[in-house]
């Protein structure tokens, strides 16, 4: 095995895989490797609380590439193994293990591992994050292992798309949210609203404004204690409450960064020769106003290792990038373009009863993103009215008679 | 098996089998078409696995969902043929078709 590689790759997910993928695809000629922590290849995360949750689809069809691709485009996999510490002046890291690798660049594309519980109880067996395959294997063994009563922490989309599933598969469900609303971070109240009544219609216990005091068994979850005293019986639980950027080697090396590691335009950490995408990677954002923020979406991983393999093979691109996520709860179909935390007005297009609607999101009267259910005509014009900062009429953005493309100008 | 024959960006034609069951963007991601992005791996979200048929059953383009069809007007590259390899599941009446991928919006 190879001591130094042209280009380390650290972590093997989305943005990993497809650094590799765009670096070999524009005739990078040098040694690469992908070094892991999961023992599989890079594989998708999104169906983990979607398609394969459901067993609609076998995990074999979840691999970003087969098995062969890698050897064959000659892309060294040394999986199971974790980058532990980094020396940024030589250019060297070391391995779990123990081994030492230099590298001449490298693409710290680690992700984030789920946030824990901080209250007693939080170790107890019986309760799982969602972000690995192990993770998710662990939880379905549960189910098939006899559990029906799940509680899952956290109302954002991991933990409602769970909810969901479980639903689906006969699990009686609570899901706690401590916030008011669920999806409080990522969208406006309209759609919080509409997703808890949606959740609640399908048999889902959803509360909101209720923290969790403590898990309670032995070794073994049995309940869940609520901060308003109440305790829930449960077999499992299931914590979805965001994710801690994985960067503690690279922060240790010296990385700027308080929430993830600080990236420029172009992907650049302040170390030299570091670069970080994805989950992981804060950099000043011109879809919020140019605010420092994480994004967590699979487009982000892509475009973002798309523009360091750019950058590595010498072509060098600011990144820019419309934003963009989906997610499956039902039968309900939910796509996202642009950010709206920062919005002052929220108009709604459509009819919530009829399970199809939008809302477009603006600040000082530009379109800034949109929430599209079941619409997918509103999704893909409404993006172009993000790219463009429109300011369309407020009076004609409500009538869903009115196509988006109207006010694209 | 179902053989596919596939046209690339650089024009050159290559054919391609697959099993039963898989999406026509599966076996296109599975044999070295690197371009087909496919990043929401299915779920019609995305429009970043547009193709052309060339040449198959003309019920191929004929049995697309309202979804298939708004999403693929988000591309300027959309022709009368357009479908999104996703959404076409390849069955045994595929076999042979002719697929051209669609350059990147
Ligand atoms: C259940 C679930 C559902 C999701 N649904 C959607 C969706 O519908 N749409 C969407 O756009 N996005 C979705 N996401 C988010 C999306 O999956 C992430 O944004 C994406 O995976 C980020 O890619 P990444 O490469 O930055 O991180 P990851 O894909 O998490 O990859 C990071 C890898 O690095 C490894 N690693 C960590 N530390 C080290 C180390 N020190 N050394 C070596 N390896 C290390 C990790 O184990 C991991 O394998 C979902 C995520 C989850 C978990
Ligand atoms: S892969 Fe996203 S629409 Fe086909």
């Amino acid at each position: 095995m190879r001591q130094a590689v042209d280009v380390l790759i650290v972590g093997g997910g989305h943005a990993g895989a497809q650094c590799a993928i765009t670096l070999r695809q524009g005739g990078f000629a040098g040694s690469i490797a992908i070094v892991g922590r999961e023992n599989e290849p890079p594989y998708e995360r999104p169906p983990l609380s979607k398609e394969y949750f459901a067993r609609e689809k076998a995990f074999d069809r979840l691999y970003i590439r087969p098995q062969a691709f890698w050897a064959e485009k000659d892309i060294a996999l040394i999986l199971g193994t974790e980058v532990v510490s980094v020396d940024a002046q030589a250019h060297t890291a070391l391995l779990s293990g123990g081994r030492t690798m230099g590298y001449g660049q490298m693409v710290w594309a680690a992700g984030g591992d789920p946030r824990q519980l901080s209250c007693q109880g939080a170790d107890l067996a019986g309760v799982y994050g969602v972000r690995t395959r192990a993770d998710c294997d662990a939880l379905m063994g549960e189910i098939d292992g006899g559990a029906r009563r799940i509680a899952v922490v956290g109302g954002g989309y991991i933990g409602l798309e769970a909810a969901a599933v479980l639903t689906k598969l006969g699990c009686h469900v609570t899901l706690l949210e401590a916030a008011p609303r669920v999806l409080a971070r990522v969208s406006g109240t309209e759609i919080s609203t509409f997703y808890e009544a949606q959740h609640r219609a399908h048999g889902v216990d959803l509360r909101t404004d209720v923290g969790v005091a403590a898990l309670i068994g032995e070794g073994r979850v049995t309940g869940v204690e609520l901060t308003d005293g109440e305790v829930i019986t449960v077999d499992a639980v299931i914590v979805g409450i965001g994710i801690a950027p994985a960067v503690a080697p690279l922060t240790a090396a010296g990385a700027a960064g308080v929430n993830g590691v600080n990236v420029d335009e172009f992907c650049r950490t302040s170390l030299p020769d570091i670069f970080a995408v994805g989950d992981c990677a804060a950099f000043s954002c011109a879809f919020a106003g140019g605010k420092l923020m994480r994004v967590e979406s699979v487009q982000n991983a892509n475009e973002q290792a798309n523009c360091v393999a750019k950058a590595i093979l010498g072509e060098m691109k600011p990144f820019h990038a419309t934003p963009w996520f989906w997610s499956n709860q039902y039968d309900l179909k939910l796509q996202t373009v642009g950010i709206s935390s920062d919005y002052d007005q929220a108009v709604l297009r459509g009819d919530l009863a009829a399970r199809s609607f939008s809302v477009v999101y603006l600040k000082a009267n530009r379109v800034i993103a949109l929430d599209c259910v079941n619409t997918v005509k509103d999704y893909v014009q409404g993006r172009k009215l993000v790219e463009a900062g429109a300011t369309p009429d407020i009076g004609a953005l409500a009538d869903p008679a009115r196509s988006l493309k109207e006010f694209n100008l | 098996m179902t053989n596919i024959h596939v046209i690339g960006l650089d024009g050159a034609e290559k054919i391609i089998s697959s099993k039963d069951g898989a999406t026509l963007m599966e076996a296109l991601r599975d044999n070295g078409f690197d371009e087909v992005l496919a990043l929401c791996s299915g779920c019609c979200s995305c429009a970043t696995c547009h193709v052309y048929i060339e040449a198959g059953p003309s019920t191929l383009l004929q049995c697309m969902s309202d979804d298939e069809n708004d999403l693929l007007d988000s591309s300027d590259h959309r022709q009368p043929n357009s479908r999104l390899s996703c959404q076409v599941s390849l069955t045994d009446d595929l076999d042979s078709i002719r697929v051209r991928l669609a350059p990147a919006d």
